[in-house]
C-alpha cells in the first residue's frame, strides 16, 4: 500500500534537482493523498516546515540555578550542524516540559535531607514553528553545591521528521537510557567523592572548633561564657549537625540500588567497580566506616580544610560542569555513547526501519542464519536465551489457555515483530518491545506479585483510571489518543485507509496546529511505581530488562491484570471489548507467535512445500507485504527493469546512511519499492528489537567493496558459476596467484559466498604462502595461495596436486579454473554475468537475498522428520534416500548439482544445531568423488 | 618432508589422475605401471574426513579398545585415546619418555568385577606401563628391563602377558615376573604369537623359536618357560609372523619367502619364494635391477580370512589360496613404496596402506575367463623384458596355465597423510582410522551415514528440547 507518509523524502529541497514526481494517472483507489503542504507549493521532498539544521543533532541542556536554561553541548559538535538553530530557545522549550518534580530536602517527617532517586523522564515533543522535533530525555544529577542538592538536565534528539521520533522512541529511550544510566554513574561516584571530601572538612573543623572552644573555657573561669563562646559553641553545633547530614547523603548515595545499571553494557567497568563499593556498604553494618576507608585508600592526598558549617547559597559562585559533576572518564563514555546515538539513529527513518526490520528478521532465523550472515549483528544473549527459555506458564495466569495455546514449544521462537497491535491502539508509544522475553520476564515477574498489592499501587496512582474501561489507551498514551480522536474527525474524508496511514495523518495534522510547541506523548517513567512499592521488589530480578522500558513494563502489567477487572466493571462495553482482546492478545502472544515461524520458517513463499500450515489471518497479511518486499529484492533486477523500461535502480544503504547526500538517481525509479518497504516497516516497525545496532558504515563499504569485487569477477569470468558453486558446496575455494593484492581481492569478493561453519569464524584465508595441508582444507573453504616461482614453491604446487580431490583450483595467473562440472540452476541466478546490477552494495543484498533464500531450503530440508528417519521399521535406507532426492527436485525446486549445495547447507546445520556449545568441535572434511574439469578464459 | 614426492607435477596437465606419481615411480612407470583411479570413485564410502591432532611425532600404533575407542601411539612416547564416532580426544596418557615400541590391549577377566579396560605399552626406555583406559590411570609400571621390549603379547587364557625383547620374560597380571629366558639375541625377538599347546613362537632375526610355558601343577608351582625347537627355514630375517587358522601359521621375511606352516607340528605346509627370484645371473645382466632393491619383496605384513593370505610385499599385494597352495590374484605395484599394513574387509575388500601416504581399498575379483587375453599383471612376468627375452619360448604357456585367476581391483583410494602411513585400524560403525608419519590420525567416515547419523542426533536433541511438534 502506498501512502503519502510513507513515501518519506532522501534530498533536501536545493538538492534536489529532477523534474517532480510525474506519472499517468492513477485509479481513485491507488491514489495517494496529497501531501499536507501541497497547497503551498512545496513538493513532497521538500523538507517539512524547512527546519534550520541540516541533519540530527543531540543537545544537552541544563536548567541553571543561576540563568536558567541553557544549552551545554551539541552532537556532534559542529555548528554547520544545527545552523542557524537557535539552541537557547530549543533549551527553554525542552527544559520546561520536565515534570517529574523532584526535590530533595528536608520532607515532612523526616530529620535529614533525603535524597530520591529519581528516574528519567521520557518525553517527545515538537515545535512547528522551528520544524523541530525532539526526544527529550530528563535527568537530575547531584551535585553539594547546587540547591536542593540536584542540577537538573536534558539530552534531546533533535529531528526534523517526527515520524523518525516517534517510531524509533523505544530505540531512543533504550539508547539514551544507557548514556543516562552512564552519566548518573559518574555523578554518584563523584557526589559521594565530594561528600567525604566535605565531612573530612567537617570533621577536621569540628577538631578545631572544638580546641578553640576549649582553650576559651580554660581561659576564663568566670562562670559565665563569652557571647564568643556561645557562637562558638553554636557554630560546634551546627557542625556536628552538618556532619551528620552530610554522613546520612553518603549513606544514601552509596546504598543506590545497583541493580539499575546493571543492564548498561556500557558502564560495565564502571558496574563492576560500583558493584564493589556496593559490596562494601552492603556487608560493613556501619556505612560510613567503609566509606572511610574508601576515602583513605581512594583519596590519601586530600588535605581537609576549615569550612563554615553553613553553606552559603550564593549567585557568584561557579557551578561545576557537566564534566565536572561526572567523572571525566564516565563523561567520556557517556559522549562516546551519545555520538554512537547519532550514529545510529543517522539518515532517514526508511533506512532505519529497514535495516531493523532486516535484523528482526534475522534474528528469527537464528537456526540458519550463522551461514551467510555477519556475526556482529546477531544477539548471541538473545539467542540463547530464546533457545533456553521456552516460554513457561505462569502461575498467575488461567493455566488451561496457556497450555492449550502453547502445547509444545515450537522449533524456534519469533520475535513478534509481525504481529503489531497497531490496528487496535492507533498510537501506542508504549509498544511491547516484540522480545518474546521481555514478555516472559514481565510476566513471570508479575504472576509473582501479590496481585492485590499491585491492584493497591496502582490505584494510588492512576487515581481510579483502571476502572474507566479503557485503562490501556489513557495509561499509555492519554494526549495521543485525544489527539487521534480530533484529527481522526478531520481526516476522515480519506476513509479507506489503513490505520496505520490515520496514525501518520494524525501526526502531520498536529504538526500544523497552532499550539507552537507540545508535547506529543509522555512517558513518565516508573510514575505508576511508586518508591515504596520499588523498595519492596523481591529481589533484584530482571531488573535490567525492565529497567530499559519501566514504562513499557508498566503498561504491560496493567493489560495482563485489568482483564478481569474490566471484564467486572462493565461488560458490553465497545471499548472493553478491544482492550480486552488486545490484552488476551498479549497474553496469548508467545504461543501466538510461536506457531507462525514453523509454518514459515524464513522467506519460503515461493516454495510449495508440504509442512507449512496456513498461518493465521493477521500474520498472512503481513507475509504477503512481506513477500513484495522480498520479490523486489529477490527477482533479478535486470529483468524487473529492463521490463518497466527504468534504468536499474540501486538502493544503497551508505547513501542513505549519510543522510541527506543527495541521491542522484531519481526517486520515481525506486519510489516504487522504497515505499513499498517502508510501508511494511511502518507496520511492523513498533514491534522491532531495539537492542540491536546497525552496522557501521566501515562494515558497509567492506561490503560495498566485496559486492563490486564479486561483480566484476562475474563479469570477468566465464567460469564464475562452477568456482561459486565449489564455495557453496564445501569445496575449498584456492585462489593461486602471485600478486598478493589482487589475490586478496578476489577472496575478500569471493567470500561472501562461503558459508560459516560457525559464528564465530569465516572459513577464509586470504593469503598463504606454505604448502597446504590436508588440516587446511577442514578449516578453511576460500583460500589465496601464493604461486612461488622458486623451486621452494614446486612444494606448494606439489601437494596442491596431491589434495587436488579435495579443492578448486582457480589461477589468476594463467586464468585457469580446475573444479567439478556445475550445472544447477542456483548460481545462474546468483551470479548472472548480464547482470544489470551496477553497484557492489546493490550486489550484496541481492547475493544476501539468494542466499537467504537457499538457507530456507536447507533448512526445510534439514528439518523434516520424514527425510531422514524412516517412518516406520521396514523402510529402507534406499527409500528415505529416494524420497530425499524427490523433495529436493520437486518440493525444493533443485536441479542437479544445486542439490549438493542445500545438502552440504543442511549437514553445517545439523553440526551447528547438534553440537554443545553451537560454533564447537571439530568441523569436518566432506567431499565427494567427482571428476574435475579445467575451464579456460 | 616428502621423500618419496620429489617431482613438480604441472597443474594444468594434471587434470585426471589424481594419484600423485614420484619421480622413482614416474622412471619406473613404463615397466609396471601402478594402477591409478580417478577421482570419480563412486565404490568409495569414505567421503568425510576427521583430522586429530594430539602428536607431536610419528603415530606408529592404533588399537581398537572397544567398538568406539581406539588408542594410538607412537614416536611422541604418548598414548591417546580417542573416540572414533566423534574423533573427541578422551585421554593422554603420558609415561613413556621415549618412543613407543609396542602396545597391546589387555582384556579384563571375565570373572574380575574390575572391568576397566587395561593396555600395555612397552617403550624404548625400557619399561612397560599398564594402564587405564577408562581412568587414564597407568597403574603399574615395570622398569626392570634390560633391554628395549619390542614385542608384546597376553594369553588371556593364562591370564598373563609375555614380552620379547633380547629375551622372553613372562608375567602375571599383578605384573609379578614369573618366568624368563636366557639372553636370546642381540636383535631381539621380532614377533610371537600365541599357538596351542601352551606354546608360543617367536621371531628371532632368520630364526623361529617355539617355547612352550610350563604352568603351575600339583607338582610345582614354579611357572617355566622351555625353548622346544628351532626353525631354521627362512633365509633372512622374518619381518612378520601372524596366526592365520587353527591349523596354521604363517611367517614372511626379508627376502619374500612366506612359509606356512603347521601350527601342530611346525613343519613347512607350503613356501612361496617366488616373489624373489634370486637368480645372480641376471642381476648381473640386467639394467632394471638396479631400481629394485631387496626390501621390495619384503614381507611387511599378513592378513587373512578363511580361504586366503593377503601378503604385503614391498609394494605389491598378493593374495595366496591356502586350498590351491598358490598365489591367485596379484597386485606387484600397488603402491608408490612399500606396503605396510593391510587388512581385509568383510566384503571382499582388502585396504592397503602404504610409505607414499596413500590409503588404498581393493576388491577380490573373481576374472573372467578370457583365454586369449594376455595378462599383463600376470605374476610372473614379473621380470618384464629380462625374462621374457631369456625365456623367450617359455613364458606364454606357462602364463595361460598360471594365469591367476581373481584380480585385485582398486576401488578407492584415500588421500590425506602427507607422509608414510603406518598403520589403520577399521571400525565397522566408524570407518577407518590411519595414522602417519606426519604426526596425524586421519579417521575417514561414511559420509552418508555420518549425515544419518547427524540426522539422528538432531531430532533427538529436539526431542529432548520439546521441540519436536509431530504433525497428527
Amino acid at each position: 500500500m502506498i501512502s503519502a507518509p510513507d513515501v518519506v523524502a532522501f534530498t533536501k529541497e536545493e538538492e534536489y534537482e529532477e523534474e517532480p514526481y510525474n506519472e499517468p494517472a492513477l485509479p481513485e483507489e491507488y491514489s495517494v493523498p496529497l501531501f499536507p503542504f501541497a497547497s503551498q507549493g512545496a513538493n513532497p521532498w521538500s523538507k517539512l516546515s524547512g527546519a534550520k539544521f541540516s541533519r540530527d543533532f543531540i543537545l544537552i541542556s541544563e536548567f541553571s540555578e543561576q540563568v536558567g536554561p541553557q544549552p551545554l553541548l551539541t552532537i556532534p559538535n559542529d555548528t554547520k550542524v544545527f545552523g542557524t538553530f537557535d539552541l537557547n530557545y530549543f533549551s527553554l522549550r525542552i527544559m520546561s516540559v520536565d515534570y517529574q518534580a523532584s526535590f530533595v530536602g528536608h520532607p515532612p517527617g523526616s530529620a535529614y535531607p533525603k535524597l530520591n532517586f529519581v528516574e528519567d523522564s521520557k518525553v517527545v515533543l515538537g515545535d512547528s514553528k522551528e520544524g523541530a522535533f525532539a526526544y527529550v530525555h530528563h535527568l537530575t544529577l547531584y551535585d553539594l553545591e547546587a540547591r536542593g542538592f540536584v542540577r537538573p538536565f536534558c539530552m534531546a534528539y533533535i529531528s526534523a521528521d517526527q515520524h523518525k521520533i516517534m517510531q524509533q522512541f523505544q530505540e531512543l529511550s533504550a539508547e539514551f537510557s544507557k548514556a543516562s544510566e552512564c552519566l548518573k554513574t559518574g555523578n554518584r561516584k563523584a557526589f559521594a567523592g565530594e561528600l567525604e571530601k566535605k565531612l573530612k572538612d567537617l570533621d577536621y573543623t569540628r577538631t578545631v572548633l572544638h580546641t578553640e572552644t576549649e582553650i576559651q573555657k580554660k581561659a576564663n573561669d568566670k562562670g559565665f561564657y563569652s557571647s564568643q563562646a556561645i557562637e562558638k559553641a553554636n557554630e560546634l553545633a551546627s557542625v556536628e549537625k552538618s556532619i551528620i547530614e552530610h554522613q546520612d547523603l553518603l549513606k544514601q548515595i552509596l546504598s543506590y540500588p545497583h541493580r539499575k545499571s546493571k543492564g548498561s553494557a556500557l558502564c560495565s567497568a564502571e558496574t563492576e567497580h560500583a558493584q564493589d563499593q556496593a559490596d562494601q556498604v552492603a556487608t560493613t553494618s556501619n556505612p560510613d566506616e567503609s566509606a572511610d576507608a574508601d576515602l583513605y585508600t581512594c583519596r590519601p592526598a586530600y588535605t581537609p580544610k576549615l569550612i563554615k558549617a553553613k553553606s552559603t547559597k550564593c549567585f557568584d559562585k561557579k557551578l561545576k560542569t557537566l564534566e565536572e559533576l561526572c567523572d571525566t572518564e564516565y563523561f567520556t563514555q557517556t559522549l562516546a555513547q551519545l555520538s554512537h546515538i547519532e550514529h545510529m539513529f543517522r539518515g532517514d527513518l526508511c533506512y532505519l526501519l529497514t535495516s531493523q526490520i532486516d535484523r528482526a528478521l534475522l534474528k528469527q532465523q537464528h537456526i540458519t542464519n550463522f551461514l551467510f550472515e555477519d556475526f556482529v549483528e546477531v544477539d548471541d544473549r538473545m539467542v540463547e536465551k530464546q533457545e533456553s527459555a521456552p516460554p513457561k506458564p505462569s502461575p498467575g495466569r488461567p493455566p488451561s489457555r496457556s497450555l492449550d495455546e502453547c502445547p509444545i514449544p515450537q522449533v524456534f521462537i519469533s520475535v513478534g515483530s509481525y504481529k503489531s497491535s497497531v490496528e487496535s491502539v492507533p498510537i501506542k508509544m508504549e509498544q511491547e518491545l516484540g522480545d518474546e522475553e521481555y514478555k516472559e520476564v514481565e510476566v513471570t515477574e508479575l504472576s509473582s506479585f501479590d496481585p492485590q498489592e499491585n491492584l493497591d499501587c496502582l490505584d494510588m496512582d492512576m487515581k481510579g483510571s483502571i476502572s474507566s474501561g479503557e485503562s490501556i489507551e489513557v495509561l499509555g498514551t492519554e494526549k495521543s489518543t485525544s489527539v487521534l480522536s480530533k484529527s481522526d474527525s478531520q481526516a476522515s474524508l480519506t476513509v479507506p485507509l489503513s490505520p496505520q496511514v490515520v496514525r501518520s495523518k494524525a501526526v502531520s495534522h498536529r504538526t500544523i496546529s497552532e499550539d507552537s510547541i507540545e508535547v506529543l506523548s509522555t512517558c513518565p517513567s516508573e510514575a505508576l511505581i511508586p518508591d515504596d512499592f520499588k523498595a519492596s521488589y523481591p529481589s533484584a530480578i530482571n531488573e535490567e530488562e525492565s529497567y530499559a522500558d519501566d514504562s513499557e513494563g508498566a503498561i504491560h502489567f496493567q493489560a495482563s491484570i485489568s482483564p478481569p477487572e474490566l471484564g467486572e466493571a462493565e461488560e458490553g462495553s465497545l471499548e472493553n471489548t478491544l482492550s480486552q482482546t488486545d490484552s488476551s492478545c498479549c497474553i496469548g502472544k508467545e504461543s501466538d507467535s510461536l506457531r507462525v515461524p514453523l509454518s514459515t520458517p524464513a522467506p519460503t513463499h515461493s516454495d510449495p512445500d508440504g509442512v507449512v500450515s496456513s498461518p493465521p489471518q493477521r500474520y498472512r497479511q503481513k507475509d504477503q507485504g512481506f513477500h513484495v518486499d522480498f520479490a523486489g529484492e529477490n527477482a533479478s533486477p535486470s529483468r524487473d527493469n529492463s521490463s518497466e523500461g527504468f534504468p536499474a535502480f540501486e538502493l544503497d544503504p551508505s547513501r542513505l546512511l549519510a543522510s541527506r547526500d543527495v541521491s542522484k538517481t531519481s526517486l520515481d525509479n525506486y519510489s516504487d519499492t522504497t515505499s513499498n518497504m517502508s510501508s511494511i516497516a511502518s507496520t511492523s516497525s513498533d514491534r522491532t528489537p531495539s537492542s540491536a545496532h546497525p552496522t557501521g558504515p566501515s562494515s558497509e563499504r567492506h561490503k560495498k567493496r566485496a559486492g563490486q569485487n564479486a561483480l566484476k569477477f562475474i563479469r570477468q569470468y566465464p567460469f564464475a558459476h562452477p568456482a561459486i558453486y565449489s564455495l557453496l558446496s564445501g569445496r575449498t575455494l584456492v585462489v593461486l596467484g602471485e600478486d598478493e593484492a589482487i589475490v586478496r581481492k578476489l577472496v575478500t569478493a569471493l567470500s561472501i559466498f562461503v558459508p560459516n561453519h560457525s559464528r564465530h569464524a569465516k572459513p577464509v584465508k586470504h593469503w598463504v604462502s606454505s604448502p597446504l595441508h590436508i588440516t587446511d582444507f577442514q578449516k578453511w573453504k576460500l583460500i589465496g595461495l601464493q604461486r612461488v616461482t622458486s623451486p621452494a614453491g614446486a612444494g606448494t604446487l606439489h601437494t596442491l596436486s596431491r589434495y587436488s580431490r579435495y579443492t578448486s583450483i582457480l589461477d589468476l595467473d594463467s586464468k585457469t579454473l580446475r573444479c567439478p562440472l556445475y550445472r544447477g540452476a542456483l548460481v545462474p541466478r546468483l551470479a548472472d554475468h548480464r547482470t544489470h546490477i551496477k553497484r557492489g552494495s546493490t550486489y550484496y543484498l541481492h547475493v544476501q537475498s539468494v542466499l537467504t533464500q537457499l538457507c530456507s531450503k536447507a533448512f526445510l530440508y534439514t528439518f523434516c522428520h520424514h527425510l531422514h528417519l524412516p517412518a516406520h521399521d521396514r523402510e529402507t535406507e534406499e527409500l528415505l534416500a529416494s524420497r530425499r532426492a524427490s523433495f529436493l527436485k520437486l518440493n525444493l525446486g533443485l536441479v542437479n548439482e544445486d542439490m549438493k549445495v542445500v545438502q552440504y547447507l543442511a549437514e553445517l546445520l545439523k553440526l551447528h544445531y547438534v553440537q554443545e556449545p553451537p560454533g564447537t568441535g571439530h568441523p569436518t572434511l566432506r567431499f565427494d568423488y567427482v571428476p574435475s574439469f579445467l575451464y579456460k578464459i | 618432508m616428502l621423500p618419496m614426492h620429489l617431482s613438480e607435477i604441472n597443474l594444468k596437465t594434471d587434470r585426471t589422475n589424481s594419484a600423485t606419481k614420484g619421480r622413482e615411480e614416474a622412471t619406473l612407470k613404463k615397466k609396471s605401471p601402478l594402477q591409478t583411479i580417478g577421482e570419480e570413485q563412486t565404490q568409495n564410502p569414505y567421503t568425510e574426513l576427521l583430522v586429530l591432532k594430539a602428536h607431536h611425532d610419528i603415530v606408529r600404533f592404533l588399537v581398537q579398545l572397544d567398538e568406539y575407542r581406539f588408542a594410538s601411539a607412537g614416536d611422541d612416547g604418548i598414548v591417546v585415546v580417542w573416540n572414533a564416532q566423534t574423533g573427541e580426544k578422551l585421554l593422554e596418557l603420558n609415561g613413556h619418555t621415549q618412543k613407543i615400541t609396542a602396545i597391546i590391549t589387555f582384556p579384563p577377566l571375565e570373572v574380575c568385577e574390575e572391568k576397566n579396560q587395561l593396555i600395555l605399552t612397552a617403550s624404548a626406555d625400557r619399561t612397560v606401563i599398564v594402564w587405564d583406559c577408562d581412568t587414564g590411570r597407568q597403574v603399574q609400571k615395570v622398569s626392570c628391563f634390560q633391554s628395549t621390549v619390542k614385542c608384546l603379547i597376553v594369553l588371556q587364557r593364562l591370564d598373563i602377558w609375555l614380552s620379547g625383547g633380547n629375551d622372553l620374560c613372562v608375567w602375571n597380571r599383578k605384573l609379578d615376573l614369573l618366568c624368563k629366558t636366557s639372553h636370546l639375541s642381540d636383535t631381539g625377538i621380532s614377533a610371537l604369537i600365541e599357538i596351542p599347546k601352551n606354546c608360543v613362537v617367536a621371531a628371532v632375526g632368520k630364526e623361529l623359536i617355539i617355547f612352550r610355558l610350563v604352568t603351575p601343577t600339583g607338582e610345582s608351582l614354579e611357572w617355566d618357560i622351555l625353548e622346544i625347537k628351532r626353525l631354521l627355514d627362512h633365509q633372512d630375517n622374518i619381518l612378520s609372523l601372524v596366526n592365520v587358522n587353527d591349523l596354521s601359521f604363517v611367517t614372511g621375511s626379508h627376502v619374500g619367502e612366506m612359509i606356512i606352516w603347521n601350527i601342530l607340528d611346525w613343519t613347512v605346509q607350503a613356501r612361496e619364494c617366488n616373489f624373489w627370484d634370486p637368480s645372480p645371473q641376471l642381476d648381473t645382466q640386467q639394467e632394471i635391477k638396479l631400481c629394485q632393491k631387496p626390501n621390495d619383496i619384503s614381507i611387511h605384513h599378513f592378513t587373512w580370512d578363511e580361504e586366503n593370505v593377503f601378503a604385503a610385499v614391498g609394494r605389491g599385494l598378493y593374495v595366496y589360496n591356502l586350498q590351491m597352495k598358490r598365489v591367485i590374484a596379484c597386485q606387484k605395484t600397488a603402491h608408490d613404496s612399500s606396503v605396510l599394513h593391510i587388512a581385509k574387509l568383510p566384503n571382499r575388500q582388502l585396504i592397503s596402506c602404504s610409505e607414499d601416504g596413500s590409503v588404498r581399498i581393493w576388491e577380490l575379483r573373481e576374472k573372467q575367463q578370457l583365454a586369449a587375453e594376455p595378462v599383463p599383471t600376470g605374476f610372473f612376468n614379473m621380470w618384464g623384458f629380462g625374462r621374457v627375452n631369456k625365456q623367450a619360448s617359455q613364458p606364454v604357456k606357462k602364463q595361460q596355465e598360471n594365469a591367476p585367476p581373481c584380480s585385485l581391483e582398486l576401488i578407492g583410494d584415500l588421500i590425506g597423510h602427507s607422509s608414510s602411513v603406518e598403520m589403520f585400524l577399521y571400525f565397522e560403525d566408524h570407518g577407518l582410522v590411519t595414522c602417519s608419519a606426519d604426526h596425524l590420525i586421519i579417521l575417514w567416515k561414511n559420509g552418508e551415514r555420518e549425515s544419518g547419523l547427524r540426522s539422528l542426533k538432531l531430532f533427538q536433541k529436539l526431542e529432548e528440547n520439546g521441540d519436536l511438534h509431530l504433525a497428527v
